[in-house]
């Protein structure tokens, strides 16, 4: 049977903030690093968001679409993050409960650095394929904390997707997808450990574009493909470069990759990033349309998908819910102190 | 049913009483009633606590510490602790006048006191919060003030009265404050003052909130009857009226009137036989200026719209139309909770004794107290007669 | 601190502004009843779950600049009474929005915001906040 995505929905926190800010705090050269890395800003999240109510936010838009979908078809609840709120108390619980999905249905939470949310899409389509659930939901969020004064602090930021995965009135045709995975030590948090480590230039060549590539070449030999045969195609994008390049190395051409790069306006994601970029492509697309996703999460893996828009497109009430260029307008811009008082980084009194 | 009179008073300077514990504040302010009535104590058959919360001391049971520490509880005398929020002590009041009035009880000692300074601000706030709905209010993170707070945006928005006026409450309270030896601010303010002072919850401010403090009042009441045999200077109880609303405000259909108030005065006024214009002298629940405001319109001494206006232009002083809060009412005398409520019947009965020395109103009749719980989820208004 | 179970049972109501409608008279409330206070003994059995309208406008609000503990680190914050688009009155706080631009009757929606957390290492409830509704 054909699976795919019925419905989806995406979220960024409002707020923003300029690496030429947080440059002026440490001392460096901040719009350097911000063009280094091509991030113009990055997104924040309110004190009071994490990434129980971005998913939620997300699946809400995701489920205000399919008006006729009722919630309690749903047969399965995926959240893919490096920052969930509890280590052990599933978001996906949550999240079922706030779409009114519950009882009848299984959840789990997913880790696996960038690549939790593509993960979940897999799992849903598996469950959605053999006939074991109607409807399953996948959600890639993230709230992720940059080291202050590292690196990452330019570019760790928030927000979610969230898809309806299904086989009735599919928008877009999953046709296929395939992974590629190692044990690769280029970015890792340890249990109780506060911010990331990573291993510096090693998170290039043998980690995200090893895999990225590998995973992509693939999917083109398996669905006998070239990149021009796709309309657009959505990398993984810890930073604005990283994609840009990944995509030359393939064969696919800056317009391909436009709409499906959002971190040069939003910063990384991390779990978000994939299904964000791939929310965006769809608020772009039209029936026939035909896209290439390779996610990539550290430690290390790749996912990749090969998509068909369908006809069912023209009939899909996306206006019920705003596009996410809708939800990126009007920004509000913090200076670093408000900026670590939404991040909980100023100690209060007990 | 018999007609029931206040023969003595006794109220503790109000503030943050450092050095006094609950239980001494409270016996204090019952010695007091006592002695004033000319009693011994002994006869007292029945007590009744208006006590706020045990959660400001921790310790619940507050009757029986009140009943063993005035010496009651060697009799076995019954004592009650009522609780109403803000009118906790009006509500202790109203259950003191059915107890000598329905013949069960020959002489009552009705208290109130609270101890607020034994616990830190932010938790104090946090019990206050909780007179509010705790579940639907209080925990989705409003606070008591911002909930009269968004009273006032609302009064102002519809015409009813400006920030000046509603300001001017405080203005009004501090000018009494400052002639009563009790007075936890004894200094009167300037509308500036009020205005400049930092917001809590916008609109309103410091000044126009009432603030914590530790202190005690109580009545002693007796029948009518016998109290024109005792030979001591008495009022009569015209009324003791209490009346309930929602708990949270976002359940009123309109909140720029407590009808607990509304509801109250007119049972009030249709037992005393009187009309709003007949009181001359009233306390009223001004743990916040915009309530004031409230209670002078909900009370009848004011047309709404009217009662800012009036309060601005000093008709609410003493010598104006009507001498409202002339103990400073909570703003500038003080607002231990529970306390409050006893605390205006001590003032209207002193005011109609003529003992209310630098702030006696001349002539008084007729005087009016009114208490308030939470947002005006339950209101007591009393009338006390001059006989 | 109060146990898990109080605010859990408190869920669909918290998340999803789940209220009552009294089969009798019609009228719906929030938070739910298990008696129509106009009915009383005549909406006995006929109370139903109901779910209130997400979007309405502001019908007045106070800017918190003395914050409870909980949310010591949100202040400044405001907070609102919201006329929902189906009648209902309900308060709670107004994030994402410019303080300075709060006003009578914008329209707002709600969204599933973090309240409270009993601790670091205590549960975490959400429950419903406001957001303008642009």
């Amino acid at each position: 049977m054909d699976v795919g995505i019925v419905s989806y929905g995406a979220y960024v926190p409002r707020y923003r903030i300029k690496p030429e800010e947080i440059g002026r705090v440490w001392g460096a050269d901040g719009k350097g690093m911000g063009k280094g890395l091509k991030i113009d800003q990055k997104s924040v999240p309110s004190p009071d968001e994490d990434v129980i109510t971005i998913s939620s936010e997300a699946a809400r838009y995701m489920m205000q679409r399919v008006p006729e979908v009722d919630p309690k078809e749903i047969g399965a609840v995926y959240v893919g993050s490096e920052s969930h709120p509890y280590a052990v108390k599933p978001s996906s619980g949550v999240l079922a409960e706030v779409i009114q999905a519950t009882p009848a249905l299984t959840a789990a939470d997913l880790e696996f650095a960038c690549k939790a949310g593509t993960a979940g899409i897999q799992m849903c389509m598996g469950l959605v394929g053999s006939g074991i659930v109607k409807y399953g939901v996948a959600v890639g969020a993230d709230t992720s904390q940059g080291a202050p004064g590292d690196a990452l602090e330019y570019s760790a930021s928030s927000g979610g997707a969230a898809f309806l995965i299904g086989s009735e009135k599919i928008i877009a045709r999953i046709n296929k997808t395939l992974s590629f995975t190692t044990d690769t030590p280029d970015f890792w948090r340890r249990e109780g450990q506060p911010y990331p480590s990573h291993g510096g230039r090693f998170t290039g060549d043998p980690a995200y574009f090893k895999h990225i590539v590998s995973a992509a070449k693939m999917m083109l030999e398996d669905r006998n493909t070239k990149p021009e045969d796709y309309d657009y195609a959505v990398f993984h994008q810890p930073n604005g470069k990283f994609p840009e390049k990944v995509a030359k190395m393939l064969g696919f051409t800056p317009e391909q990759i436009q709409y499906g790069l959002l971190t040069p306006s939003i910063g990384n994601t991390y779990s978000g990033a994939v299904p964000l970029g791939l929310a965006n492509v769809l608020d772009k697309s039209k029936p026939g349309d035909r896209i290439f996703v390779t996610s990539y999460g550290s430690g290390a893996g790749s996912d990749a998908f090969d998509i068909t828009v369908t006809d069912e497109m023209k009939n899909y009430k996306r206006e019920n819910a705003p596009t996410l260029e809708k939800v990126l307008e009007n920004p509000v811009y913090l200076d670093y102190a408000l900026y670590a008082k939404f991040k909980g980084k100023i100690i209060m009194p007990e | 049913m018999r007609e029931v009179a206040i023969v003595g008073t006794g109220v503790t300077k109000f503030g943050e009483l450092w050095d006094k514990s609950f239980r001494s504040i409270g016996i204090e302010a019952g010695i007091k009633a006592i002695e004033d009535a000319g009693m011994s104590g002994s006869e007292v058959d029945g007590i009744f606590i208006g006590n706020m919360s045990s959660r400001f001391i921790n310790q619940q049971h507050i009757d029986a510490l009140i009943a063993d520490y005035s010496g009651m509880a060697t009799r076995n005398v019954p004592a009650v602790r009522t609780e109403a929020g803000g009118a906790s002590g009006g509500v202790a009041f109203r259950q003191g006048v059915m107890a000598v009035a329905s013949g069960m009880h020959e002489a009552v000692l009705v208290g109130g006191a609270e101890k607020m300074t034994d616990l830190d601000d932010a938790s104090t706030a946090s019990v206050m919060d909780s007179t509010a709905d705790a579940e639907w209010e209080a925990s989705m993170g409003l606070t008591l003030t911002s909930l009269y707070a968004m009273i006032a945006r609302r009064l102002i928005y519809e015409g009813t009265a400006t920030r000046e006026e509603i300001a001017s409450f405080a203005v009004n309270s501090h000018k009494h404050g400052a002639l009563n030896p009790n007075a936890q601010y004894k200094s009167p303010i300037t509308l500036d003052t009020v205005l400049r002072s930092g917001p809590v919850a916008e609109p309103l401010n410091v000044f126009d909130c009432a603030p914590y403090s530790d202190g005690a009042a109580a009545v002693v009441m007796v029948p009518l009857d016998v109290a024109k045999k005792m030979g001591v200077d008495y009022v009569k109880v015209a009324a003791a009226c209490q009346a309930s609303d929602t708990l949270a405000l976002f359940q009123r259909e309109d909140i720029t009137t407590f009808k607990a108030t509304t509801s109250a005065a007119k049972e009030a006024y249709r037992i005393a036989g009187i009309e709003a214009k007949d009181i001359s002298v009233a306390e009223v629940h001004d743990d916040y200026t915009v309530g004031g405001i409230m209670a002078l319109q909900d009370l009848g001494f004011f047309k709404k719209g009217e009662a800012g206006k009036a309060v601005l232009e000093g008709q609410a002083e003493l010598g104006g139309k009507i001498a409202v809060n002339t103990s400073g009412g909570l703003k500038a005398r003080g607002y231990p909770v529970g306390a409050s409520g006893v605390a205006q019947i001590v003032e209207i009965a002193d005011q109609l004794r003529n003992k209310a020395d630098k702030r006696q109103v001349a002539n008084a009749k007729y005087g009016l107290a009114q208490s308030v719980g939470g947002t005006g989820s339950a209101v007591t208004v009393s009338i006390l007669e001059a006989i | 601190m109060a146990t898990v179970a109080k605010e859990w049972r408190e869920i669909p109501a918290r998340y999803n502004l789940e209220g009552s409608e009294c089969g009798n008279c019609n009228r719906k409330f929030f938070p739910k009843r298990s008696m129509c206070p106009f009915c009383r003994r005549n909406g006995f059995g006929k109370m139903h779950p109901y779910q209130v309208s997400r979007k309405g406008k502001v019908f007045t609000f106070s800017v918190i600049h003395e914050a409870p503990d909980c949310n010591r680190n949100l202040k400044p914050y405001a907070v609102a009474m919201i006329r929902t688009d189906d009648g209902l009155l309900i308060s709670g706080q107004l994030v994402d929005v410019d303080l300075s631009k709060v006003e009578i009757g914008m329209r707002v929606r709600s969204v599933l915001r973090k309240l409270d957390e009993d601790g670091a290492s205590g549960v975490i409830h959400y429950g419903f906040k406001f957001v303008p509704d642009l």
